[in-house]
């Protein structure tokens, strides 16, 4: 127990000595350190920022697709198909009333079901006029797609839903162009020569990609089907399931549901189609990712350049010093002895610069997120990654320069000028 | 006394080309614990490849080489360096000390790479050999702030830290002014008497006349081989250029106030 102490209390001196000797011939160079680390630090910090704006990017459109609710179920209509060919997604649109009806009374799996019965409008209102779109939904909307109502007003019921009330919530997009000043709660608005009573203005959800999601109006489904769309069908229908993990099986019943509805026989193919948040989701995130990946591998090739700086950095150096590796060898340094040596020093530098280019890609995500509309997120995993990695490029690309010094013969050594 | 070195029949031969070059043809050695021996001859004659090939540095083509008692041939890399490590010091011309690193560090130097455990604290080991050579007061200076002797000083404390069989001295003379050469014979001398076996190879035979017992080589071979009966004394000699040095000095005092007086 004492001996191994002592065996280990000596090679911690050695370490020690062998990195204050690394240290040292570092710092007797410190213009050529400086700039052979800021490859490795540029590289660094490339890669962590890089990253950090596409998780960033990646998170905030997550955000976005979740604000529209997790559960959330969308049933459209389907492509139709004569003799064979398939005439694009929307080409038949069959969906009634009665298939939401009957969604909402047999499906078990889901919280909520509201069709949704869309019009592009020219709204009046106050002497103003906007273009925007009118959804004509059920009560159950407002839960399906988290809508709230700003103080002061309310949402329309099931009642006025049943009654055809000319009633309408109206987005925070609309309510500032018809209504710039004061409240719009109680007042009039025109579409299409139909008054509409503003029952209250909706929270604010911001953009959703590429889309305002305030640049809306809610009015009861029957009102907007009845007054402004006119024809037999609906547009699309959405669907809560009761939790995220029964979204499949809702999915399931909603598909043997709709092709009962609407008599499909065996053979035949769907005439609607059903998606999942979790499906865009998917998408979204597998694209998100391949550009991160993109951006990142870009930046990798900047860090593998510092690597190459550091080679050939150490390679000047071993050459500089062949006369200490001569001194070195003489007093009975082994091979491994100097290799070690040359192979700290190459990782302390790399190691040193990786630091430094984690405390720069800091500053600089800190920079992006208070003063750009690019939202860039910092995770630990992706500074340990690259920390580790400076190190490894620092060991990797040393290693050739610190074998040729170990290699050295130390007669040859002991007399190069 | 126990045989330091004993080399038979040793052989170095160097390939140049097509040429074979042979820089030893045959070397029989045998220096014994506590001489003082100095190797001479002229550029060419083989002592450097010798002294590359007692001091671990070098490999024989043929021939054997006992160390201290251990045959010392065809060793791989790690073992030359731990035989380095404990048996040789080596005090080169050009000195040979670390730049910009004290002294005491660049004294320390063996023991950092000393394996065997022999010697616990390497720092008080490394005071006290530069102690034993006189520069116990300088220990933080850094070689480019000491003068040429005081680095050959160092060198050889460098050499002794290891407690080794026996120093190997190449030239130790060549880069310094004819008195401080005596200076340094002076402490070779010295740790001579104190029982260390000490090697020095040197042209100078001024320098060669310090040593106990004279190797003369030529065309790698050995070709004289005898002791020196009236061995120079460097303390002596020392102080007799320091008087001399202070006589010189009077003399030009004097001389200048002479021709003052004339005017």
């Amino acid at each position: 127990m004492l001996i191994k102490k002592g065996i280990k209390g000596k090679n911690m001196r050695a370490f020690k000595k062998i990195l204050k000797t690394a240290l040292r011939s570092i710092l007797r160079n410190r213009m050529r350190s400086m700039l052979t680390a800021l490859g490795i630090i540029i590289g660094v910090s490339a890669v962590i920022i890089m990253v950090a704006i596409g998780r960033g990017s990646a998170q905030k459109i997550q955000n976005d697709i979740n604000s529209l609710g997790t559960n959330l179920i969308t049933v459209s209509p389907g492509a139709a198909r004569s003799g064979g060919v398939s005439q694009g997604s929307g080409s038949i649109n069959r969906f009634t009333f009665r298939d939401v009806e009957k969604i909402k009374k047999e499906a078990v799996f889901i919280k909520g079901v509201s069709p949704v019965v869309r019009v592009a409008v020219q709204v009046i209102g106050d002497g103003k006029n906007w273009s925007t779109s009118i959804y004509g939904v059920s009560t159950d909307y407002f839960n399906i797609r988290k809508w709230e109502v700003e103080n002061g007003g309310e949402l329309f019921t099931e009642r006025d839903v049943i009654a055809n009330k000319k009633v309408a919530l109206i987005g925070k997009t609309v309510a500032d162009n018809l209504f710039p000043s004061g409240s719009a709660v109680g007042k009039q608005i025109r579409i299409r020569n139909s008054p509409f009573k503003v029952i209250g203005v909706l929270k604010s959800k911001g953009q959703g990609g590429m889309m305002d999601q305030d640049d809306i109006i809610l009015a009861p489904s029957t009102t907007v089907f009845y007054r402004l769309k006119g024809g037999e069908f609906i547009d699309m229908i959405n669907v809560s399931a009761i939790s995220e993990d029964k979204v499949d099986n809702a999915q399931k019943e909603i598909e043997v549901l709709m092709r009962e509805s609407h008599r499909l026989g065996q053979t035949e193919e769907n005439d609607f189609s059903i998606r999942t948040q979790a499906e865009m989701l998917e998408t979204i995130s597998s694209v998100t990712a391949v550009v991160t990946l993109l951006l990142a591998s870009i930046a990798g090739v900047s860090l593998l350049v510092g690597g190459i700086g550091i080679m050939n950095i150490m390679l000047v150096s071993v050459t500089e010093r062949t006369r200490e590796i001569g001194i070195r060898m003489s007093v009975g340094a082994r091979g491994s002895d100097i290799l070690i040596q040359f192979l700290t020093e190459a990782a302390v530098l790399s190691i040193s610069a990786g630091i430094i280019g984690i405390l720069l890609s800091v500053s600089v995500i800190v920079f992006i997120n208070s003063l750009t509309t690019l939202s860039a997120s910092m995770s630990v995993d992706i500074v340990l990654i690259a920390f580790l990695f400076s190190g490894a490029i620092g060991i990797f690309f040393g290693f050739y320069p610190a074998r040729k010094a170990a290699a050295m013969n130390p007669i040859d050594a002991l007399r190069y000028e | 006394m126990k045989n330091i070195i004993e080399t038979k029949q040793l052989k170095k031969e160097y390939r140049l080309g097509n040429v074979i070059v042979h820089a030893l043809r045959g070397i029989d050695l045998t220096i014994k614990e506590g001489e003082f021996a100095a190797i001479m001859g002229a550029s060419g004659s083989g002592k450097s490849t010798l002294m590359n090939l007692l001091g671990c540095l070098d490999q024989s083509t043929s021939g054997e080489y006992f160390l201290d008692g251990c045959l010392v041939n065809r060793m791989s890399r790690n073992e030359y360096a731990r035989i380095r490590n404990e048996k040789i010091g080596f005090v080169f011309q050009g000195f040979n000390l670390l730049s910009r690193t004290s002294i005491v560090e660049n004294v320390e130097l063996p023991l950092v790479y000393d394996h065997s455990e022999r010697i616990k604290d390497s720092q008080a080991a490394a005071v006290e050999a530069l102690s034993h050579v006189g520069l116990g007061d300088r220990l933080d200076h850094e070689p480019n702030q000491l003068s040429g002797g005081q680095q050959q000083r160092v060198a050889i404390a460098r050499a002794l830290v290891n407690n080794p069989a026996m120093i190997l001295a190449d030239e130790p003379t060549g880069n310094l002014d004819s008195k401080t050469s005596v200076d340094v014979m002076a402490l070779f001398q010295q740790l001579n008497d104190q029982g260390i076996t000490i090697i020095l190879v040197t042209h100078e035979p001024d320098i060669a006349l310090y040593a106990k017992r004279i190797v003369e080589m030529k065309d790698g071979l050995i070709i004289c081989d005898m002791k020196i009966k009236n061995r120079k004394n460097a303390k002596d000699d020392l102080k007799a250029l320091n008087n001399a040095e202070v006589s010189s000095v009077v003399e030009i005092v004097e001389r200048n106030d002479a021709h003052k007086k004339r005017y």
